[in-house]
């Protein structure tokens, strides 16, 4: 089996994968970091959403081994100090969630957007996260969210 | 440190965040699939019938496999082969009838996740094919038998004023014949898959205490009483316990006992722990849907639009087995009539078996479909009358002191007005429509409205029966435990019932806990179903509370202290301090169940959902431009979370009538995955306005609370359907509205 080395959530992680193993797979089955979630088989849903090398991938569509030497950070490793990602902090606050299922997809995606475009619209929002499906909110909290951190009103 | 009842500040009426939002964010929470792995545990698979009907006659395994380590459970393995829910129709697993595609046959179990998706590839099975009824409307002719004697899984008749003698037919058409305007109309809807984003799972064992599940689940005594019967353990030796669980909808009331029987199946015989995760592709071929229902509609009324008399027939598909389809029938037949007074009523609706996945609970539970019909077709009348539809709705609502189709008389609570006129003023309705009913370009413009109500609660006698049950525990320090079955999937109950219980324990709400739904710890306080939760187990639950709280206050005022003190006194007098209570309805509900007439809820909410939408008229694409709302909800608890129900309920009912379609060819699905069963993004879902009405139930918690869970998927299918209708003056009375079906309308000419 090859071997891949990268690193999750800033730490060094060594590993022997089967070359079939999707990333969304390592991080789950073998690193137990189980807040990147799977919604679906199609790259659909967006659940798996994760930062490789700081861009916001669906982590069921790449291959562990296509990770080799990448950074990754899931939602476990986006609080830093023991404090919510602002993010993080914006979801809860304006209620950007309720069976949370989607959510650590929806963060990942949303800091990603801000970090390319730190004021978006309405509308450039609702259009980034077309890629990440949450079937219980309506999506006017995690629109509300999104634009509340933006606007740096998450405390 | 609890602090005593002067410095409360109350906490119902606040959108306090969700107590369970930062586990949430952080990645934390863990659903089942989160889990980590038991020792020896083993990966479950089930092999499915291929075929919508027909006979087993044998299965084999292919012998060029290596079986050694893999577990198989056939039906010889299941000790009473019979889902328990209201009938005993339903086989744990298909012994030689096979009634729908996607039946479970086999069940396979390996410790090699990749291995057992192998073994499944190796059984084949020989089936041969009977004839296959696919619809309604050919279960009703009865020309294949696929169920009971005649097809009927439910029948029920509401008749009112006129109707209500022995020859029911004749007599409403007598009424209807001496009215001065008659309409009629036939009005279909179609399935709808939850697709909560969460696919169901369990992981079941057996050890010396029984046998444990943990799973994705709304109803843990449900698969306790699954497990009762299939497995004839002793109650006490059955443990099922809630995992954090990614949204349900109706969708994991049922059905997970199935997959959790399955599991604990395969555990039994091989003796390990089992986590049986279905994917995308199995989870929406094999689960229930909702019913689809087909119903016809003929009213009278007066030349000014007074509404005088209905005859309706709703013909709802129940699938292969029963499951709860006379529940949502009747739920359905109970909304049938609408928002509206009629002096003369005939409603009867029919479930019908056809050869497809039993249908079951999905939010709304069977009045989303018969308020489309209801609301589609007093549309139509008013385009007869000439009238404004709104107005038309205005004229003919139910007020206090109405008297329903089944006679209840709305003596409490009552607020269809208020949100007609809020949402019309909100989204000022008569000047768009106006505006929008000029001749139109390319892009055509439209708004329409929905009026509706829905029951909150169970029907009729249902929580009599139910005798629903919660309790409060005074813990050190003078915390406080809730201790319910009613599960939070995602609605939010467990902060809803902190924040009841902080006011009427007089506590701070980082003072209540909230514990983890697992039958050996809690009372059965009914089912996470029927919009009951907040309404019927809240009132439990602040009832409790207030005892607890008083009791402690009381020590406080005999001895002193704080009430952390005075509650650890208590405690260590008495050992153990908890109320424990059981609801008891309102005592004015009279309900006759046998001739279906009487107070079929305890109260209703009310709502008015207005859509605007645009058109393309060359490709008919429909995008929903503005959605308003107004939803009477007694009382909002927490108003964000209340919103929030709304919002999301409205995006389904939206989902459900534009982009949501499963597409069947002959009793199988064909398109089975998130990639073509398409449910609505951040882009399809139109900007909310969102106004509560607070109409309060003076049963209801925390100042008047009612249920509010299912409503919100109501309204939103005909209010975008009269939009779409407005807009290119076409009728909508079938769902969806797909661009092809539209197309299609438009290409056959149909004008209203
Ligand atoms: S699991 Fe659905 S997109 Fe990756
Ligand atoms: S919160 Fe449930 S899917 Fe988004």
């Amino acid at each position: 089996m090859p071997a891949i080395s990268l690193k999750v959530n800033q730490r060094a992680v060594t590993a022997e994968v089967e070359p079939r193993t999707l990333l969304v797979e390592f991080l789950r089955e073998h690193l137990s970091l189980t807040g990147v979630h799977v919604g679906c088989d199609t790259s659909q849903c967006g659940a798996c959403t994760v930062f490789v090398d700081g861009v916001s991938v669906k982590s069921c569509t790449m291959l562990a081994m296509e990770a080799d030497g990448a950074e990754v950070t899931t939602i476990e490793g986006l609080a830093q100090g023991g404090k919510l990602h602002p993010m993080q902090q914006a979801f809860h606050e304006h209620h950007g969630l309720q069976c949370g299922f989607c959510t650590p997809g929806m963060v990942i995606s949303s800091a990603d957007l801000l970090k390319r475009n730190p004021r978006p619209t309405e509308g450039q929002v609702r259009e980034w996260l077309e890629g990440n499906i949450c079937r219980c909110t309506g999506y006017h909290n995690i629109v509300k969210a999104v634009l509340a951190c933006a606007e740096g009103s998450a405390k | 440190m609890s602090q005593g009842p002067s410095q409360h500040l109350p906490t119902v009426g606040k959108s306090v965040p969700r107590a369970d939002g930062t586990p949430k964010v952080i990645g934390t929470a863990r659903y089942v699939d989160d889990l980590p792995a038991m020792p020896g545990e083993l990966h479950g698979a089930t092999v499915r019938s291929p075929v919508p009907r027909g006979i087993l006659k044998s299965i084999r395994f292919d012998p060029n496999f290596d079986w050694s380590d893999i577990t198989i459970v056939t039906a010889e393995d299941v000790p009473l082969n019979t889902v328990a829910l209201i009938a005993e129709d339903q086989p744990v697993l298909a012994a030689r009838h096979i009634n729908h595609a996607y039946e479970p046959i086999v069940l396979l179990a390996c410790a090699d996740k990749r291995r057992v998706l192998l073994a499944k590839n190796a059984v084949s099975l020989d089936i041969e094919a009977l004839p296959t009824v696919l619809d309604v409307h050919e279960s009703l002719k009865n020309t294949h038998t696929v169920w009971g004697t005649d097809n009927i899984q439910k029948r029920y008749l509401i008749t009112k004023g006129r109707a209500d003698t022995e020859d029911s037919v004749s007599a409403i058409d007598a009424v209807l014949a001496e009215c001065e305007v008659r309409v009629s109309g036939s009005y279909s809807s179609h399935h709808q898959e939850q697709l909560y984003i969460e696919p169901q799972g369990v992981v079941a064992w057996w050890d010396e205490s029984g046998v444990h599940a943990t799973g994705s689940l709304q109803c843990p005594f449900y698969v306790h009483k699954a497990f009762l019967k299939t497995f004839g353990e002793q109650p006490s030796r059955i443990h099922i316990t809630q995992a954090v669980t990614g949204g349900g909808f109706g969708g994991k009331e049922e059905y997970p006992s199935i997959i959790a029987l399955h599991a604990a199946l395969l555990s039994k015989k091989s003796g390990k722990p089992v986590r049986m995760i279905y994917d995308r592709k199995e989870d929406i071929e094999a689960t229930t849907k909702r019913h689809p229902a087909f119903c016809e509609i003929e009213t009278g009324c007066d030349k000014d639009g007074k509404l005088r008399a209905i005859k309706m027939r709703v013909l709802m598909d129940g699938g292969a087995y029963l499951t709860l389809t006379p529940v949502v029938l009747s739920r359905g037949a109970l909304h049938a009539s609408g928002a509206y007074e009629w002096e003369h009523a005939r409603i009867e609706a029919l479930a019908l078996a056809t050869n497809t996945p039993p249908n079951g609970a999905f939010r709304g539970f069977g009045a989303p479909q018969t308020i489309w019909a209801i609301e589609r077709h007093i549309d139509k009348v008013a385009a007869v009358l000439g009238m404004d539809p709104l107005e038309l709705k205005r004229k003919n609502i139910l007020k206090l002191g109405s008297v329903t189709a089944t006679g209840q008389v709305l003596h409490t609570s009552v607020a269809g007005v208020e949100c007609l006129e809020k949402a019309r003023a909100v989204s000022e309705y008569d000047r768009r429509r106006k505006a929008y009913s000029e001749k139109q370009g390319r892009i055509a413009r439209g708004i329409g409205a929905a009026v509706f109500m829905h029951g909150a609660g169970f029907t009729g006698s249902g929580e009599r029966y139910l005798k629903g049950k919660a309790a409060v525990d005074l813990l050190p320090g003078g915390r406080l435990r809730i201790r319910t079955a009613s599960t939070d999937i995602g609605q939010g109950t467990e902060t809803v019932f902190r924040q009841i219980v902080s006011d009427a324990a007089q506590v701070p709400l980082s003072d209540v806990d909230f514990a983890v739904p697992c039958t050996t710890h809690v009372p059965d306080s009914g089912p996470t179903v029927a919009s009951r939760t907040v309404m019927v187990v809240g009132s439990i639950v602040e009832a409790a509370a207030r005892e607890v709280g008083d009791r402690v206050r009381k020590e406080q005022q005999a001895s002193g202290g704080t009430f952390a003190e005075a509650a650890d006194r208590l405690l260590a007098r008495e050992g153990e301090v908890t109320s424990l209570l059981q609801y008891s309805p309102p005592s004015y509900i009279q309900w006759d169940d046998q001739h279906y007439r009487g107070d079929a809820y305890p109260c209703f909410a009310w709502a008015c959902f207005i859509a605007e939408v645009e058109v393309d008229r060359e490709t008919f694409e429909v995008t929903v431009t503005n959605f308003w709302s107004a939803t009477d909800v007694g009382r909002a608890i927490n108003p964000t979370q209340c919103r929030g129900q709304i919002e999301g309920g409205a995006l389904q009912a939206i989902g459900w009538a534009l982009f949501e379609e499963l597409v069947w060819d002959k009793g199988i699905i064909k398109n089975p995955r998130m990639t073509n069963y398409i449910v609505p993004t951040a882009l399809d879902a139109p900007p909310f306005h969102t106004v509560l009405v607070e109409e309060p139930f003076s049963f209801g918690p925390g100042g008047g609370a009612k249920g509010i869970g299912e409503l919100p998927m109501d309204g939103g299918a005909p209010a975008v359907a009269a939009a779409v209708e407005h807009a290119l003056g076409i009728p909508m009375d079938d769902l969806p509205l797909t661009p092809e079906r539209l197309f299609a309308r438009s290409a056959s000419g149909a004008q209203t």
